[in-house]
C-alpha cells in the first residue's frame, strides 16, 4: 500500500506523518501522528466527535482529506491544556460536563472556536456553536452552562 | 443546573452525616475525559494491525445457496477470509453463560440468514479500506426465505419459522410460550367494576446510539495468550462468550475494559470481541473489529419492539380492582436478552399500583427483525410509558383527578404486590406530591396529607384466592388450538394466603462455581453437578416466572425478578406453595487435581462452556 | 483503494476525470463508507473556486464557497439563513454551494433555495445551465461546476424553511424556498421549490399557479398549498415516510409563505 508523506504543525510541533491513499485527517491524526483525542463516532459529519481547528476554525477530520493539511495549523484537545488546564476543560469537569466523555474533545474543540471569536457569547450563541456535537449521556445543558462558564473566566482572568 | 434535595422526606429513614453519599463529587474519570487521555478500547496503538469486516445480509430471511470469494481474496492486502467454519464452536446464547435459554445464535451465520444485516463472513485486511473493497467483491446467491416482522404475526399458525432452537417463535418460559403472572381472580374483578377501561399500546425499537460504536482490538501476547480491547459494558460476559465460541480457555484471553464511550445496554452482546480475538487468532496479528455508524444503527441489538394490551376494571371512585395485561417483547432473532425482558416486565406488574386482581401474559416472541437486547430499565421502561398512559385513561374514564387517581391506587408501605411480595420504602405518593407542586398542578388537602407510610390494611396486605389456568403450553398457539392471548379464565383456585415458593439468595459456593474453576483452566471430576446435585431450577420446581437459576454472584443485569408463582404446572397438583424446595447441596470444597490444565473433554459440548450444563 | 489526485485549477480537475472533492461532507463519507466506488479522488487546489462577489444584479458564487462563507457576506443576506440551516458550525465550514447542488435525497437544502432564486450553473468551460435542468441531469452530468449565477435578492423576497425532527439541527424532513413578488398583499409571481421530496430539490408549479393573483394570507394561500403535492415525489426514509411528507407539505408551505412559527 502506497504511502504519502504529509506535514503539519499540530499543537504546536511540526509533525509528519505518512498516509494512505484518500486517508481522512481523523485517522491520519490518530494512527500517524498518535493524537488520540479526536474520537471516531460516525464518520459521516453527523456526530462532532472528531472536531479539530484548522487554522483556528473546527472542522470535521472525519470528512478532511490527510493531504489536503499540508502546512497548515492543527488544534486539537491533546494540545488544550498548557502548564495548567484551559478554562474550558475546569469548567467541564466542575460542571459535570461529561460522563462517557467521548464527545467531550470535540465539545471542546468546538467551544474553543466559539470563545476565541466571541468572548462574551449569549446561551444562544452556544448552542449554535455546538450543534454540529452529538451528546448521549451528559445531556446539553450541564455543557452549555460550563461553556459559559468558561466564558465569563476567561474574560475575568487571563483573557481580560 | 442544581439538584434539589427533599430532605424533609423520609428523613427518619436516612443518614445524612455521610461522609460521601448526598455530596457532590468531580468525576474521578473527567480529567481523561477533558484532556482526551482517556484511553477508550480505539486508543491503543498496534504495529501492524488489520482491520476485520463483515459481510452481511440485505434480506431479513435468507439461506446462502453459495459465496464466491475469490475476488476479494485476490485484492492486494486482503490478508484472510474469515467463514462459519472458522469459529470453533459457532453457537451460543448470551444468557447461557449463567444457564437461562437454549444456544441459538452462530457467531457468523450459516446456512441461514434470520435479519437483515446478519454476517456470514468476515474479511481480514491491511487497511480498513480493503477490507471495505473486499466485502463489497464478495458475490453472494441468496435463496430469499418467507420473513415475520410483526410479533402476533409470528405466533399465529402458519407463520414461518424464524430460530430453529425455538421454533414455535416463542421463547419458553417451561412449560408455557409466555410468562403468567395470577393474583385473586380479574374476570371476578371486571364483574364488580362499574367501569372497563381497554386499550393497546407499543413502541418501536430503539437503539441506545452510544457516540463509540461497538468494537474490539484484539492482539497476540506471548504463552498463546490474547489481549482484547473493547468497549463492552460486560467484560467478564464477553470473556465468557468469547472463550465459549472459539472453544478456548479463558486463561488465555487477556480482557482490558472498562472505559466506555456510551453504552446503555447497547454493549453488552459480546460479538466484537469474540470477532477480533478470531481474527487475531487466525493472522498471528493484532485486529481491529469496529462497526461503523450504520452497522451501530442496522446491527447494534436495540432495546425490542413492545406491545401491550391492558384492561382495567374500575369503581366509580377511581380504585383499579382489577388489570389484564398481555404483552409482547420482540426478540428479533434470537434471543440475546429479551428473554429476560420478559421476566423483568412480570415482575413489574401492574406497575406501583395496590390492585386485589391481576392478570399477566408476557411472550418473548422471535421474528426476523434485528435482535433486541438491553436497554435501560428494558422490560420496564416501555410498559411503564403504557401503564401510565393507561392511569390517564381510567382517570379521564372515571372522572378523577389523574394525579389523585395514582396516589388513591399507589403501593402503601405493607401492602401485597401481585407478586406476593411486601411492598415497603413505597415513595410514588411523595413523588405525585412533589411533582403536582413543581408543575403548578393543585391537589385536594387529602391527597396532600397522604403517604407512602399509612393506609395499608390488612386486605390490602393479604394474598387473595387466586384463579389458576393452564392455557398456553408450547407449541399450542402455533398448532392453532389457541383463540387468544389474553390471560384465561381460571379453571383452578389457589387458595388465598398462598405464598408460592420463596426464592432465597442461594449460598456463593454452589455446585456450578465448579464449572467456573473449569472455566478458567482446572479440570472437574466427572461425578460432580450431575443433575440430582443441580440448583434449583423451574424443570423441577414449579414456577410462573421461571427464574433463571442464576447463582447469587451472578452480575446485576441479570438478577431474576424476585417473584415466585402464581400458577401450577401439571406435574405438581396443587398447591403451588407446597412444592419442596431441593435440599441445597451439600457444600465442597474444590480442589483441582490438574491446574491449569486446558479444560476437560465431554463430547458434544465446548470444554470450556460456563454456566449450567445441558 | 482511492488515489488522490491533487490538481492546481478547475480545468485540470475536470479533464482528469475522478471525483472533484469540494468540502468533503459528501465524498468523504463515500470514500469512508465505500471507498470502492471513489476510484479517483480529485482534489483542486483553485482559489477561483472560492470567489464570492457581486455582478450588477447577480451573485458569483465560486462552487468552493463555503457555507460559512456565504454567512460573512453580508450582501449576501437573503442566503443567510439558508447557510445557516445546514449542519453545525465545523460542517459549514467545509460544506460548498457547488457540493450542495450533488448532495443527494435528503441533503442539499441550499440547492433548494438556488432553485427557488432561478440560479444558473456555470460549468468549467464557461457553459451557463439553468438550474431546473441541471438538476435533471444531475446524477449523470459529467465536467466540474465553476460557479453559480445567482439574481440578487433582498431578504424579503425570499422565504426559505427547513423542517427537522431535531433542534438545533437535524437533517431535512423537507426543505421549503419561495420567491415572491407582491404588489399591495397580492402575489404576483412565486417559485416554489421543495426539498426532501424528491430525487432532486423539485419546483412545485401547481402552487405557482395558484399563487398567482393570490393574497399573501391563510385564505389566499390555502389552494396552493393543497396544490403543491402534485409536482412533488416524496420517497420514504429513516426520517419521514412519503405519506407523512405528502401530509404536512402543504402545511409547511403555508407557514414558509406567512412566516408563521
Amino acid at each position: 500500500m502506497p504511502k504519502t508523506p504529509v506535514t503539519f504543525n499540530l499543537n504546536g510541533a511540526e509533525t509528519g506523518v505518512f498516509v494512505d491513499d484518500a486517508q481522512n485527517l481523523l485517522e491520519a491524526l490518530r494512527r500517524g501522528a498518535g493524537d488520540l483525542s479526536p474520537k471516531f463516532g460516525c464518520g459521516q459529519g453527523t456526530c462532532g466527535a472528531c472536531t479539530v481547528l484548522i487554522d483556528g476554525v473546527p472542522h470535521l477530520s472525519c470528512l478532511t482529506l490527510a493531504e489536503a493539511v499540508s502546512n497548515r495549523n492543527i488544534e486539537t484537545t491533546g494540545g488544550l491544556a498548557g502548564a495548567a488546564l484551559h478554562p474550558l476543560q475546569k469548567a467541564f469537569m466542575e460542571g459535570f460536563a461529561a460522563q462517557c466523555g467521548f464527545c467531550t474533545s470535540g465539545m471542546l474543540m468546538a467551544a474553543k472556536a466559539l470563545l476565541d471569536r466571541n468572548p462574551r457569547p449569549s446561551r444562544e450563541d452556544v448552542i449554535e456553536a455546538i450543534s454540529g456535537n452529538l451528546c448521549r449521556c451528559t445531556g446539553y445543558e450541564p455543557i452549555v452552562d460550563a461553556i459559559l462558564k468558561a466564558a465569563g473566566e476567561m474574560r475575568g482572568g487571563y483573557a481580560a | 443546573m442544581s439538584v434539589e434535595f427533599r430532605k424533609d422526606l423520609f428523613a427518619n429513614e436516612r443518614d445524612d452525616n455521610l461522609n460521601e453519599i448526598g455530596k457532590p463529587k468531580i468525576r474521578q474519570d473527567i480529567e481523561g475525559h477533558v484532556t482526551g487521555r482517556t484511553a477508550y478500547y480505539d486508543d491503543h496503538l498496534f504495529d501492524g494491525l488489520l482491520h476485520m469486516r463483515c459481510l452481511r445480509s440485505p434480506h431479513h430471511h435468507a439461506r446462502v445457496r453459495s459465496v464466491e470469494t475469490s475476488a476479494a481474496e485476490e485484492m492486494a492486502g486482503v490478508r484472510r477470509v474469515v467463514r462459519p467454519s472458522d469459529v470453533p464452536n459457532n453457537l451460543n446464547a448470551l444468557l447461557s453463560i449463567i444457564g437461562f435459554g437454549k444456544d441459538d445464535e452462530q457467531l457468523l451465520a450459516e446456512p441461514l440468514v434470520r435479519y437483515k444485516g446478519e454476517p456470514i463472513l468476515a474479511i481480514i485486511a491491511d487497511t480498513e479500506a480493503i477490507a471495505r473493497a473486499a466485502c463489497a467483491a464478495v458475490r453472494v446467491d441468496w435463496e430469499v426465505m418467507p420473513h415475520v416482522l410483526d410479533v402476533e404475526e409470528a405466533i399465529a399458525p402458519g407463520a414461518p419459522s424464524v430460530n430453529p432452537a425455538y421454533p414455535n417463535n416463542t421463547f419458553t418460559y417451561e412449560p408455557y410460550d409466555h410468562v403468567k403472572l395470577r393474583f385473586g381472580d380479574v374476570q371476578k374483578g371486571f364483574a364488580e367494576a362499574d367501569h372497563i377501561v381497554e386499550a393497546e399500546y407499543e413502541m418501536s425499537p430503539i437503539e441506545q446510539a452510544p457516540m463509540e460504536t461497538c468494537g474490539a482490538i484484539a492482539a497476540p501476547e506471548t504463552a498463546e495468550r490474547f489481549v482484547c480491547h473493547t468497549g463492552t459494558q460486560a467484560l467478564f460476559f464477553s470473556l465468557g462468550t468469547t472463550a465459549k465460541l472459539l472453544d478456548t480457555p479463558s486463561s488465555r484471553l487477556h480482557f482490558i475494559g472498562g472505559t466506555v464511550g456510551g453504552g446503555f445496554g447497547g454493549k453488552v452482546d459480546s460479538i466484537v470481541e469474540p470477532m477480533a480475538v478470531l481474527g487475531a487468532m487466525l493472522t498471528g496479528r493484532p485486529v481491529k473489529f469496529q462497526w461503523d455508524r450504520p452497522e451501530e444503527m442496522q446491527v447494534g441489538a436495540p432495546r425490542g419492539a413492545e406491545r401491550w394490551r391492558i384492561k382495567d376494571g374500575v369503581m366509580n371512585d377511581g380504585r383499579i380492582v382489577a388489570r389484564q395485561f398481555t404483552g409482547f417483547f420482540d426478540a428479533g432473532a434470537y434471543t440475546r436478552l429479551s428473554s429476560y425482558a420478559g421476566t423483568k416486565c412480570t415482575g413489574h406488574l401492574p406497575g406501583p399500583y395496590t390492585i386485589p386482581n391481576v392478570a399477566a401474559n408476557t411472550f418473548c416472541v422471535y421474528t426476523n427483525r434485528t435482535p433486541a437486547t438491553a436497554m435501560r430499565g428494558f422490560g420496564i421502561t416501555g410498559v411503564d410509558f403504557a401503564l401510565e398512559c393507561h392511569m390517564d385513561r381510567v382517570a379521564e374514564a372515571v372522572g378523577v383527578d389523574p394525579i389523585s387517581l395514582r396516589i388513591l391506587n399507589s403501593y402503601r408501605d405493607g401492602d401485597m404486590k401481585a407478586h406476593r411480595r411486601v411492598a415497603k420504602n413505597c415513595a410514588l405518593v411523595e413523588c405525585c406530591q412533589v411533582a403536582a407542586g413543581k408543575a403548578g398542578w393543585g391537589l385536594s388537602a387529602d391527597d396532600m396529607a397522604a403517604s407512602s407510610m399509612v393506609g395499608t390494611s390488612a386486605e390490602r396486605a393479604a394474598i387473595p384466592e387466586t384463579a389458576l389456568d393452564q392455557e398456553g403450553r408450547e407449541g399450542e398457539r402455533v398448532a392453532g388450538r389457541l383463540s387468544t392471548t389474553a390471560p384465561a379464565p381460571g379453571t383452578r383456585v389457589l387458595p388465598a394466603g398462598t405464598r408460592g415458593r420463596g426464592m432465597e439468595a442461594v449460598p456463593v459456593q454452589r455446585p456450578d462455581m465448579q464449572i467456573l474453576s473449569e472455566r478458567v483452566g482446572h479440570a472437574v471430576p466427572d461425578k460432580v453437578d450431575e443433575p440430582e446435585a443441580a440448583p434449583p431450577v423451574a424443570a423441577t420446581v414449579p414456577s410462573a416466572i421461571a427464574p433463571p437459576p442464576t447463582p447469587a454472584t451472578a452480575s446485576p443485569p441479570v438478577r431474576p425478578a424476585a417473584a415466585p408463582p402464581a400458577a401450577a404446572p401439571p406435574v405438581v397438583p396443587e398447591p403451588v406453595g407446597a412444592a419442596p424446595l431441593p435440599a441445597p447441596p451439600a457444600e465442597q470444597s474444590y480442589t483441582p487435581d490438574k491446574p491449569f490444565s486446558r479444560g476437560v473433554k465431554r463430547p458434544g459440548v465446548s470444554r470450556f462452556l460456563s454456566g449450567r450444563r445441558r | 483503494m482511492t488515489r488522490v489526485v491533487t490538481v492546481s485549477s478547475l480545468a485540470e480537475a475536470a479533464a482528469a476525470g475522478g471525483a472533484i472533492l469540494g468540502g468533503g461532507t459528501l465524498l468523504m463519507r463515500q470514500v469512508n463508507d465505500a471507498p470502492q466506488e471513489v476510484p479517483e479522488l480529485v482534489h483542486v487546489n483553485d482559489p477561483a473556486l472560492r470567489i464570492l462577489r457581486s455582478d450588477g444584479a447577480h451573485w458569483h458564487i465560486g462552487a468552493g464557497v463555503t457555507m460559512t462563507d456565504i454567512i460573512a457576506s453580508p450582501d449576501c443576506a437573503a442566503l443567510h439563513p439558508v447557510a445557516r440551516s445546514i449542519g453545525g458550525p465545523a460542517l459549514r465550514n467545509m460544506a460548498s454551494v457547488g457540493g450542495n447542488l450533488f448532495a443527494p435525497h435528503p441533503y442539499g437544502d441550499f440547492a433548494v433555495a438556488l432553485l427557488a432564486l432561478g440560479a444558473e450553473v456555470i460549468w468549467s468551460d464557461g457553459r451557463a445551465q439553468d438550474i431546473e435542468s441541471f438538476l435533471r441531469g444531475r446524477d449523470t452530468a459529467q465536467g466540474a461546476v465553476q460557479a453559480l449565477r445567482v439574481p440578487k435578492v433582498t431578504p424579503d423576497r425570499l422565504a426559505y424553511r427547513k423542517v427537522s425532527r431535531t433542534k438545533p439541527k437535524g437533517v431535512s424532513v423537507m426543505s421549503v424556498a419561495v420567491l415572491l413578488e407582491t404588489s399591495a398583499g397580492t402575489i404576483t409571481s412565486a417559485r416554489v421549490a421543495f426539498g426532501a421530496m424528491g430525487p432532486t430539490p423539485m419546483r412545485a408549479p401547481s402552487a405557482e399557479a395558484a399563487l398567482r393573483g393570490a393574497r399573501l394570507d391563510v385564505a389566499g394561500v390555502a389552494a396552493a398549498c393543497d396544490a403543491c403535492v402534485r409536482d412533488l415525489a416524496p420517497v420514504d426514509d429513516a426520517l419521514a415516510s412519503a405519506w407523512y411528507r405528502a401530509e404536512v407539505a402543504p402545511i409547511h408551505l403555508r407557514r414558509c409563505l406567512l412566516g408563521e412559527v
